[in-house]
């Protein structure tokens, strides 16, 4: 146990390893690992929004789909309604359709009737005129008699 | 070791015999050239791979070796946090510089002495060579003693010279000019006693551990009974060894911060 210069040459290695760890050692690594610090908070803030994102995105989503059913229920009682509504308005239509159908038709046999009451009262009239000229062969005044049957079928 | 006669006494001498550089007469001017080259050597090793891994440290996800460092880098940095509150910028470096460069000198403790003997002497031709350098006073004075210039630079540079001196007379027990001898007294003994107990710990556990092992040895050198009961005591002295060698590293480190921690604060 003898004091010596190796003591003082000791301190020197001990000062020259303290300044290389403190000037190339610790700088690079102290940065290193704020940075990951700083990354891992961000990484974490970053999840942090992103749960907060998430849960508004849920609460709109829910809202969205509220509305959109609501809409739905709209949508489906407007239809129905105007599917009633076409209804009556096509019940309406055929009635009106029918009725116009009914009274053509009954114009047409008007028509038919009045056409066949006319051959049926000018054949009549012939069938008169036939068996007049019939019976009355012979002398017919056949101007006196046209008069006459003109009047009857006018009458007729 | 061939050129004397091999007893016990011869043996141990041996081990313990530095290897010697003198630039005077004075015994003073003496280098113990294995302490130090063993050191710098280590530290050399040690710093270099350090510096090594982080100059190409990532941000990112850290690679084994870059987690290694940054493990035992972490655990210093804790350490520091503990104790010291302020900017760790040299503090932080400057324990972990003790603790490594420490921890690794105490471990040359490990490697076999008569192995490594035979390889300083044929390989390196060197006769003589202590290659632990804390159970070398002057190894561990010298890492206290730098701790306690920097106690007193940092203890200056805090509260100013003027607020130094006045902590010499004022504290511990009060401002009164009567206490003044008191304290200076009281204050100059913590002053000595810090780098004593600093560096005579270390010292201490690091000699009486390689002081065993060669008392094993010599056990070990006696006949058959004495080869096996050395060889398992040597295993268990060399496992206790591991807690101490560790433990005294952390407990240099520890005080290093402890002290500079101190001088940081006013009273």
């Amino acid at each position: 146990m003898n004091i010596n210069l190796t003591l003082f040459a000791q301190a020197a290695t001990f000062a020259i390893f303290i300044w290389f760890t403190a000037k190339f050692v610790w700088p690079h690594l102290a940065r290193a690992i704020e940075a990951r610090q700083k990354h891992i908070a961000e990484g974490l803030a970053a999840a942090e929004r992103g749960k907060q994102d998430l849960e508004q995105a849920a609460v709109r989503t829910a809202d969205m789909v509220q509305k959109a059913k609501q809409q739905a229920q709209e949508i489906l009682a407007q239809a129905e309604g105007r599917a009633t509504q076409i209804i009556e308005e096509a019940k309406v239509a055929a009635g009106e359709e029918g009725s116009r159908l009914l009274a053509g038709a009954k114009a047409e046999i008007d028509q038919e009737v009045s056409r066949a009451r006319e051959t049926l009262r000018t054949q009549v009239a012939e069938l008169a005129v036939a068996g007049a000229e019939q019976i009355l062969r012979r002398e017919v005044d056949q101007k006196a008699h046209a008069d006459l049957l003109a009047g009857v079928q006018s009458q007729l | 070791m061939e050129a004397q006669e091999l007893n016990p006494t011869s043996y141990i001498g041996h081990h313990l015999k530095n290897q010697t550089i003198s630039f005077g007469d004075s015994p003073f001017w003496t280098l113990h050239i294995d302490t130090l080259v063993t050191s710098a050597v280590l530290g050399v090793i040690a710093f270099g791979f350090l510096w090594l891994v982080v100059r190409g440290a990532t941000a990112g996800v850290p690679g084994k070796r870059q987690a290694f460092v940054e493990l035992a880098v972490g655990f210093v940095d804790d350490q520091v946090k503990g104790i010291f509150h302020g900017n760790r910028n040299f503090i932080t470096p400057l324990a972990l510089t003790v603790f490594v460069w420490v921890i690794l000198m105490n471990a040359m403790d490990f490697l076999p002495v008569d192995v490594m003997a035979w390889i300083y002497e044929h390989v390196f031709h060197q006769h003589y060579w202590r290659q632990v350098p804390t159970a070398d006073v002057n190894a561990t004075f010298a890492l206290a003693l730098s701790v306690w210039v920097l106690m007193i630079f940092y203890s200056i540079k805090v509260k100013g010279f003027g607020g130094w001196i006045h902590e010499l007379f004022c504290a511990p027990f009060g401002a009164n000019p009567l206490l003044w001898p008191a304290n200076f007294l009281f204050n100059m003994v913590e002053y000595i006693s810090k780098p004593l107990s600093h560096s005579l710990r270390l010292f201490g556990n690091m000699y009486a551990g390689e002081l065993i092992f060669l008392l094993l040895w010599v056990w070990a050198a006696t006949g058959l009974v004495g080869t096996v009961f050395g060889a398992m005591l040597g295993v268990g002295w060399a496992i206790f060894h591991i807690l101490i060698v560790a433990l005294q590293a952390f407990i240099f480190m520890m005080l290093t911060v402890v002290y500079l921690s101190m001088a940081h604060e006013s009273h």
